[in-house]
């Protein structure tokens, strides 16, 4: 058994656990959480050299054989998502010793975070899809308590529209696990890749792909299932909303290139033609509530939904270069999305508010912050030398190549509003003054506190630059995941043994 | 019996769905309820409703006795059952929570974010 692939898993749930059992002492579960995210971005770098190195790892859970037992699987994409996964729970752990409430921390703030991560960690792992529902599960019930932790009313309003759609989700991806185990008597995503071709029935299928797109679609938060999510994302403490924005809309994301590369590709001319226009529409609607936003956090939820739009863009392009240019894409819009909203608490902690037209002046009182906003900020819309510069880059390339010239021009105009909506932010946030009598009585973070806050900002500005700079190798590991998506035999081999393959018409 | 089943499923799917679409959140629970019963059901129509040996070994065989019924839709319901439980009751106490804070069951009354002056 390979003990790395487990790993992700047991790390997050002895912190859980140890954390539950430090109940009450706040000192203790810090450090734990801190440690536990710390190690696990330490397992992802691990695990990620080992997927390059040896291949698909494969771990058949309780020794059962695969298509029978439950297996969890590492592919590149996979590794890279732990990977992400680690680095974002550590950067919101460092970030919450600073900045989580009291009462927040009495009623489990530690110990939900790491259940969360576990939920992530999971969806990402398994290679059966009901496992896979049970995860997402897992995943749903911390961040709903995350969400609603300190019941303010706007909290509690936002937690309940964002529950509700959930569980509608979870209920419709649920049914199609049932119709699809009835169609092919298996669990085993590998496993299902084979026998689905053999139905015989492509419009049953098609339209079970289409129920699919439903349920992840509600949870990545593409147009026009997004909803839930600019009325939610705003409402809880920063922290929260950056684990929210870099993590569980990309699992909804990860599970749409997963079944849409592996398991539902009998109609790639339907289904992902289908998957373009989702994605230009996505897009251009998220750009648009964004660019109608006065607050700074709703302005990020809205710019959510656009970049979901550019993942689900490559995905729908259907090349290897396409592909990858989505994975990248992916990559970056974790590390970015998580640090502008981490910026945005700091912000309102400095400048008391969240409302655009109250802020102002922190570019004359904090430089550095400033600075550190930039960097994701432009990021986000893609200039150079930052990371979104290469994702976009790479998409609008595969589009080019593809002759989906209307998607690239689209592309093309939503990055400018993307860029505008920055400049809006950074305009009236950071460099105007801020106005006379707006300012409530904030307290100003005292000696250690402002450091602590932007050490995680400035470890994920950091890695932002580096995936720019690094553009060529990053791109490069993107590329052999996507390689590994678009030719699922190493997947279906790893899993099911090199026989399974053997008659497999693709 | 697939027939009635699968009217079923769908009329539970139909009332639930509706009943999500009112405006009164005790009714986003019962419709939750609804439509996880649903699901439920037509995991357990989807794999076959027929008569089958049941599949356990007898003592002195070496095998099962075939045709025999297929016991892992039940334990994925068993399982989703459990799940939905568990959420529900969460889903509840929030609801709870919103009417105690809100004062009101119209989820039109739910928009303290959205309002430009606050």
């Amino acid at each position: 058994m390979n003990v790395l692939v487990v790993l992700p898993l047991v790390i997050p749930l002895v912190a859980a656990a140890a954390s539950l059992l430090a109940w009450g002492n706040s000192r203790l579960q810090r450090w734990l959480g801190v440690l536990g995210t710390g190690a696990l971005a330490s397992v992802g770098v691990v695990l990620l050299l080992a997927v390059r190195e040896q291949g698909i790892l494969v771990v058949e859970v309780g020794n059962w054989p695969a298509p029978f037992g439950i297996v969890l699987v590492a592919d590149l994409l996979s590794a890279i998502m732990v990977l992400l996964t680690g680095i974002i729970g550590f950067a919101v752990a460092l970030y919450s010793l600073a900045t989580v409430e009291a009462r927040h921390e009495a009623f489990g703030y530690f110990p939900l975070l790491q259940i969360l991560l576990l939920g992530v960690c999971g969806a990402f792992l398994t290679g059966d899809i009901f496992n896979l529902y049970v995860w997402f599960e897992v995943m749903l019930i911390a961040s709903f308590v995350l969400l609603a932790l300190g019941g303010r009313r706007s909290q509690i309003e936002g937690a309940l529209k964002y529950v509700t759609l959930n569980l509608i989700a979870s209920v419709f991806f649920l049914s199609g696990v049932g119709i699809l185990y009835g169609l092919t008597g298996t669990l085993n995503m590998a496993d299902l890749a084979l026998r689905l071709p053999q139905v015989g029935r492509p419009e049953l299928v098609t339209a079970l792909a289409m129920l699919f797109l439903c349920a992840f679609g509600i949870k990545a938060a593409i147009f026009p299932l997004f909803f839930w999510l600019p009325a939610s994302y705003h409402t809880p403490p920063a922290a929260v909303s950056a684990l929210f924005a870099g993590l569980l809309t990309k699992v909804g994301v990860y599970a749409i290139f997963r079944t849409f590369t592996l398991i539902f590709t009998n109609d790639v001319a339907f289904t992902h033609s289908l998957l373009l226009l989702i994605a230009g529409l996505t897009m251009v609607v998220g750009v648009l509530g964004a660019v109608a936003q006065r607050e700074f956090r709703r302005v990020l939820s809205f710019h959510i939904v656009s970049q979901i739009g550019y993942m689900i863009m490559g995905l729908a392009i259907y090349t290897p270069l396409a592909l990858a240019a989505s994975i990248f894409y992916v990559v970056h819009h974790i590390i970015v999305k998580t640090n502008l909203f981490l910026v945005s608490g700091v912000a309102r902690r400095l400048s008391g508010t969240y409302e655009l037209a109250g802020g102002g002046g922190l570019y004359r009182s904090f430089p550095l912050l400033s600075l550190l906003f930039l960097v994701p900020a432009l990021s986000l819309a893609g200039l150079p030398p930052f990371s979104g510069f290469v994702a976009k880059l790479g998409l609008v390339v595969a589009g080019v190549e593809a002759g989906s010239y209307a998607i690239v021009a689209v592309a093309l105009g939503v990055s400018l509003l993307t860029l505008y909506s920055m400049a809006k932010i950074w305009q009236e946030a950071f460099w105007k003054r801020q106005p006379e009598g707006a300012a409530t009585e904030v307290a100003r973070p005292s000696g250690w506190s402002l450091p602590a806050l932007q050490l995680p900002i400035a470890m994920l500005a950091l890695i932002t630059i580096s995936i720019g700079l690094l553009g060529e190798p990053v791109f490069q590991l993107a590329q052999e995941a996507a390689d590994q998506l678009l030719d699922p035999r190493g997947y279906i081999e790893a899993v099911l043994g090199a026989e399974a393959v053997a008659g497999w018409p693709r | 019996m697939e027939l009635t089943l699968a009217l079923v499923v769908g009329g539970l799917f139909a009332a639930g769905l509706y009943s999500i679409l009112r405006r009164s959140i005790v009714r986003i629970a019962i419709g939750l309820v609804l439509i996880g019963h649903a699901a439920n059901l037509l995991i357990f129509t989807a794999a076959r409703l027929t008569r089958y040996q049941p599949p356990i070994i007898a003592p002195d065989a070496e095998a099962v006795v075939q045709p025999a019924a297929d016991p892992l839709p039940q334990a994925m319901i068993l399982t989703a059952i459990v799940i939905s439980f568990a959420v529900l009751v969460f889903a509840l106490v929030l609801i709870h929570r919103v009417y105690q804070v809100v004062g009101s069951d119209d989820l039109d009354e739910l928009t303290t974010t959205d309002r430009p002056d606050e």
